[in-house]
């Protein structure tokens, strides 16, 4: 095996700057904040590294370590990247650099419990993304969920403690039943191989030997606990009350890398585990996935509170992803990670300009603001864009993934029906309504109030956030073949290997 | 092949108003003179486009210059084979008389609006927002693939969003600029669904590869229903965009937006759009799409007509009539009038233009007064602005020697003769109707603007003629409306160059029974026109082929007997709906009021524009916001009341079990104690301390041991 250990630098950066964090004094406030900034931001950079050292034309795992940790059993400690992994670790580290650095002035108490928490919560999104073994995977999936049920109960609005409880235990519901699935999954290894192995790719082969009746039930345990994290609807209502309560950073870290953490479980494992299954039950989740588009558009609509209204997005935005990979078609599932990056950066800037206005004010009624465009000229801008991003206005990077989607769809022959794609096309205008209904009633018109004449506008700081965000949101948009390229490669192996198991001709 | 370096000029052409939008947005603020940098740059794009039109007409009519290159690969695997999304380029004829119109009427509107626009608080951000205008518009003419198209569609649309919304403290501003964006979003949603489908059979977004799919007999989902349904739902963006029927909506009220930009977007280039995309996809319509989409511009070119006759804000009577306009352009592609059509769109965009730059003037003179009820007797103290107003009006009306006449008159015969050949009259009749009503509506405007006595001293006395910025724009669009442009026939365009030469109806692809009967040709018969062009064939043999004639000779002979019937008709309801517009208004023979109040039912109906507005927000936007809130409320109550019910049921049963621990588990364990504690005060009896008392115990229990041992042990 080769001998990179750059994935395993990359993954325990942070674990390391979260003890040495330990060690410096909790008054210092501005050293704590600034050394987290600069843990993530090495670990950024060293997952840079990991990309420069990715090989993208491959589609099999890279930059592999492995440890045996349960010798008995056979399951190690055991990462690597393919390019679905790969593009994921660096949304990750560029959305935490960005969050740590926007907390700068939204947190204000225990700074260095927050600032903790925010690496270890790194660690655990790094190790979902990186695992190669299933056990490996469940332990990260899990250890994620306390650092973020702190940040929310402990930096959350006024009702944190309810918010952060049901985020908690919705998912943890869940996760449960992906536990009993993996036990019964590996016994079954066991007795298929008279191994033990909890190695994905040597799962991959067992899984569609499975027979399908047994299948089903897998493929239902490990997609529910991953449709509640999308949200997919019906399972979606945890992720307002989680967004409206978290803090701004809770909140771009739940859009832009928690949720895709379902979505790449998907991919990982409910489809090239449980092809048959996936198959099968297809028509029946891109149904719900296409009524979380239009349902969470609509729902978005009426929102009164801002951050709820972008909450209800997310659910029509996942809506598309989980569209667009259960239609299976190159098209569609490279659509579906690229909307996935998308989702990140444009609901994470979203979050953060929405953040921005509620530390002046402290209000995010929409209903509260009313004319600040001459005000605020800059923040104003910055709104519109980041709003006709998530709009998928042609040019910036939201069109990209919704019409790669949307193609797929169309003619996806495992879904075989192109009502699906149509019925979410029509997305497209409702999603226009509620952005720029909002827009309008926060930027347009005359001064509400005379107290809003007194918004300072974005600082340099907030300016400088957002405008990294822009660049990818617009490079996306552009050219986005920068970031295809990554996953090209696993994204063709994974449907090759899933058509052929269900030997449809392609 | 050829000298000239098209594709590069093209891309100049393209990105030089990118780049004026990004330096005056940015630098906008800090230095005043930015607005010079975009109307140079725009100005610098039109002599490019003067010359790369006068270049490719003159030299390479015939040619078709192509250039493509891939965006989004997605590899090329044994499985899928080659997937991968291109945009590219394509310069014929049309693309460069639109491109001129487009850099004409962009510059002139730059111009106007330096004078137009001064003392505003955004003054350069304005000249940004036609820096990008010009460049989405500019990839629409260029694209030669239906992604590109929908691409630039869609920055087209944010670009008329920003400028409708200018002025956005007013709330009736920010209204209009967020209904036509989401009124074109629905029309776009058609349009999207039409690429999908033509994506998903044909692997390509580029229109002559799809032509010549099409041609070899591939059909969507291999059916000529699907056919027609794909050509009905690529024309719904062209709805949406060129405010046709229903979708027309959003147009008077995007008036909201500085008259300048209602000259520049909503009259002659952004509207138009729609008319272009129908004009690029005309090959692959079947004859039903057609008739579809004739019928679209024949209710769009009479409702709104209606609605013009009585409005009484100058810039509403205008959009009315433009609508109207490009209602007739749409019908002319509907009944195959493909030269025409384009050939309108032309003429159109200069007189339009022209129009509300002109009513631009007006209102600038009248400090922003725009009901024509508080004008009148103008024409003194704006001269320049009345002569060219009265040159366009006549012009849209269709009188001979205009430049409208010659389009207007040609969009009416081909109605006629295609009434002739296919039966479908009505298109015909709704013309001229349509024709007599322009007619009678422009005078009106003309008349109560400019004519009898100023209704309104005050403002009449502080009127006076726009600088020259403003006037020299109306002054070269009213010589644009000349008809010696187009032709030296001033009676028929096509004899002049722009029929004759510059505008040649495509092939159409779609196979032949499903086209309209003289659409095919005929093979014994060898018109004119096609001799021509085997000649031309044999020359170059290759790529001329989407340049042949599609009509037959039965159309040919059709269009040339209705030629003058048409033509004296459309002269005469001209000419009556001016002398109408006269006797109501100049001479005032008949009182308008009283007309009004005669047939006051039909009138309040005009004058509230069908009640469009109040039937779609009672339909579609109380719907849609009645059903979002029953959406909430049920998510709220419904699907996260399960969830939290959930949460309460579990909370109950673990009270529940509380309780059961509590009482029953723990109760057994603090049973057993009690009764072991029971146990105890029994046994206690015995241990009294006494040795006579043990040991007859042991004795005891040692006889029963052995009792025990004998009866059942050994």
């Amino acid at each position: 095996m080769e001998q990179n250990l750059i994935l395993l630098y990359t993954l325990f950066a942070p674990l390391v700057g979260a003890m040495l964090l330990l060690f410096l004094p909790k008054e210092k406030e501005g050293l704590i904040r600034a050394f987290g900034i600069g843990v993530s931001l090495i670990t950024f950079f060293l997952s840079l590294a990991a990309w420069s050292m990715f090989d993208a034309s491959k589609a099999e795992f890279q930059l592999q370590q492995q440890f045996l940790w349960l010798s008995r059993y056979n399951i190690s400690f055991h990462i690597g990247a393919d390019g679905l992994s790969m593009i994921m670790v660096l949304l990750t580290t560029f959305l935490t650099t960005l969050t740590l650095w926007t907390s700068w002035s939204g947190i204000a108490k225990k700074v260095k419990e927050f600032t903790f928490f925010m690496l270890i919560l790194e660690v655990g999104m790094l190790g979902v993304f990186v695992s190669v073994d299933l056990f490996l995977f469940y332990v990260f999936w899990e250890a994620m969920l306390i650092p973020m049920y702190f940040i929310i109960g402990i930096w959350g609005g006024e009702q944190r403690i309810y918010a952060s409880i049901k985020f908690f235990i919705y998912t943890m519901a869940g996760s449960l039943l992906m536990l009993v699935a993996i036990i019964w999954l590996f016994m079954y290894a066991y007795n298929d191989v008279h191994m033990y192995t909890s190695n994905i790719n040597d799962l991959y082969k067992i899984g569609p030997k499975i027979p399908f009746e047994i299948q089903k039930w897998l493929f239902l345990a490990f997609t529910i606990s991953f449709a509640i994290k999308v949200p997919l609807f019906p399972f979606h209502t945890w992720l307002p009350d989680a967004h409206v309560q978290a803090p701004t950073a809770g909140s771009v870290i739940l859009a832009g890398v928690l949720l895709k953490m379902g979505t790449y479980g998907l991919l990982r494992f409910s489809i090239p585990l449980f092809p048959q299954s996936a198959h099968y039950f297809a028509p029946a989740i891109s149904t719900l996935a296409v009524i979380g588009i239009i349902y969470g558009a609509l729902v978005a609509m009426v929102q009164t509170d801002m951050k709820k209204l972008v909450a209800y997005s997310s659910v029509a935005h996942l809506g598309f992803v989980v569209l667009g990979i259960f239609a299976l078609t190159p098209e569609s599932v490279q659509g579906a990670i690229i909307q996935m990056v998308n989702h990140g950066l444009s609901t994470g800037a979203l979050f953060i300009l929405v953040g921005a206005i509620y530390e002046r004010t402290h209000t995010r009624e929409i209903d509260a603001y009313g004319g600040i465009a001459p005000i605020v000229p800059v923040y104003s801008t910055l709104l519109l864009i980041v709003s006709l991003s998530s709009i998928g206005l042609p040019g910036l990077n939201g069109f990209i993934g919704e019409f790669l989607i949307l193609i797929g769809a169309f003619k996806s022959p495992v879904l075989n029906n192109w009502m699906f794609s149509i019925v979410a096309a029509s997305g497209v205008i409702f999603a226009a309504v509620y952005l720029l209904w909002m827009y309008q009633r926060v930027v347009f018109g005359p001064v509400k109030n005379e107290g809003l004449r007194a918004l300072k506008d974005v600082t340099a700081r907030e300016f400088t956030i957002v405008a990294l965000l822009l660049v990818f949101i617009v490079w996306i948009g552009v050219y986005p073949a920068t970031f295809m390229k990554i996953t090209e490669a696993s994204t063709a192996k994974l449907i090759k290997e899933t058509l052929t198991t269900l030997s449809i001709r392609y | 092949m050829n000298q000239i370096p098209f594709i590069p000029i093209a891309l100049i052409i393209l990105v030089l108003p990118l780049i004026g939008f990004f330096f005056t947005l940015l630098f906008g603020k800090k230095i005043k003179q930015m607005y010079l940098f975009e109307t140079g740059i725009i100005t610098t794009a039109l002599g490019l486009s003067i010359y790369m039109a006068f270049m490719k007409l003159m030299y390479y009519a015939n040619e078709k210059i192509v250039s493509e290159l891939t965006w989004i690969d997605l590899g090329s695997t044994k499985a899928f084979g080659k997937i991968s999304v291109d945009l590219g380029m394509m310069i014929d004829n049309v693309t460069v008389l639109m491109l001129f119109v487009v850099c004409l009427i962009s510059t002139l509107v730059h111009l106007f609006s330096i004078e137009y626009m001064k003392g505003d608080k955004r003054y350069n951000r304005y000249f940004s927002y036609l820096g990008i205008f010009t460049f989405s518009m500019l990839g629409i003419v260029f694209t030669h693939n239906m992604l590109m198209m929908y691409i630039f569609w869609e920055l087209v649309g944010l670009s008329s969003y920003l400028l409708i919304g200018f002025w956005f403290e007013k709330k009736s501003a920010s209204d209009a600029s967020k209904k036509a964006f989401v009124v074109n979003r629905v029309g776009d949603f058609g349009m999207l669904a039409g690429i999908l489908i033509l994506f998903a059979n044909y692997h390509t977004f580029t229109f002559d590869k799809v032509f010549a799919q099409i041609s070899q007999g591939v059909l969507p989902f291999n059916s000529e229903f699907w056919l027609t349904a794909m050509g009905i739902l690529l024309f719904c963006g062209a709805i949406g965009k060129s405010a046709q029927f229903p979708l027309h909506v959003w147009l008077p009220d995007a008036m909201e937006g500085p008259t300048p930009v209602s000259a520049l977007i909503h009259a002659a280039t952004m509207v138009a759009a729609g008319v272009y995309l129908t004009v690029r996809i005309f090959p692959l319509l079947t004859g039903d799409a057609l008739l579809f989409i004739a019928t679209i511009g024949a209710i769009s070119s009479f409702i709104p007509a209606t609605i013009a006759l009585t409005q009484n804000d100058i810039k509403k009577v205008l959009a009315y009539s433009t609508i109207s306009q490009l209602g007739y352009m749409v019908m002319a592609l509907g009944v195959g009038a493909y030269a025409y059509g384009f050939f309108h769109l032309v003429t159109h965009a200069f007189f339009k233009a022209g129009l509300f730059l002109g009513s631009g003037s007006v209102i600038h003179a009248m400090h922003h007064e725009q009901d024509i009820r508080q004008m009148g007797g103008l024409k003194k103290k704006l001269p320049i602005t009345y002569t060219t107003f009265l040159i366009f009006s006549l012009a849209i009306s269709g009188i001979p020697l205009t430049s409208g006449f010659l389009s207007k008159d040609g969009i009416l015969a081909s109605a006629y003769a295609f009434g002739n050949l296919t039966g479908y009259k009505i298109f015909a009749i709704s013309g001229f109707l349509v024709a007599l009503m322009t007619a009678f509506y422009m005078f009106r405007l003309l008349i109560l603007t400019f004519h009898g006595e100023p209704r309104n001293e005050e403002k009449y006395h502080h009127a006076h003629e726009s600088p020259a910025l403003m006037t020299m724009p109306l002054v070269l669009l009213a010589i644009l409306s000349i008809f010696a442009f187009y032709t030296i026939n001033p009676l028929s365009a096509q004899t002049g160059w722009v029929l004759k030469d510059w505008l040649k109806t495509p092939a159409s692809v779609v196979p032949e029974h499903a086209r309209y009967s003289f659409m095919v040709q005929k093979h014994d018969e060898k018109p004119e026109a096609a001799v021509k062009h085997e000649e031309a064939v044999a020359e170059k043999p290759a790529a001329e082929s989407e340049h042949t004639i599609i009509h037959s000779e039965e159309y040919t002979e059709a269009l040339h007997h209705a030629h003058y019937p048409a033509m004296f008709l459309s002269l005469a309801v001209a000419g009556l709906g001016i002398l109408f517009a006269f006797i109501m208004y100049f001479w005032r023979k008949i009182n308008a009021d009283k007309l009004a109040d005669s047939v006051k039912p039909l009138y309040k109906f005009s004058l509230n524009k069908w009640y469009f507005d109040e039937f779609y927000d009672f339909a579609f936007v109380n719907g849609t916001l009645l059903l979002s809130r029953f959406l909430a409320w049920f998510d709220s109550t419904i699907v996260d009341g399960i969830v939290n019910g959930s949460a309460v049921v579990t909370r109950q049963l673990s009270k529940l079990s509380g309780l059961f621990d509590t009482y029953v588990v723990d109760g057994l364990v603090n049973l057993s104690a009690t009764l072991s504690g029971l146990l105890g005060i029994f046994t206690r009896k015995f241990q009294t301390g006494k040795v006579q008392t043990y040991i007859i115990m042991v004795v005891f229990s040692l006889v029963a041991l052995l009792f025990i041992l004998m009866n059942y042990g050994i």
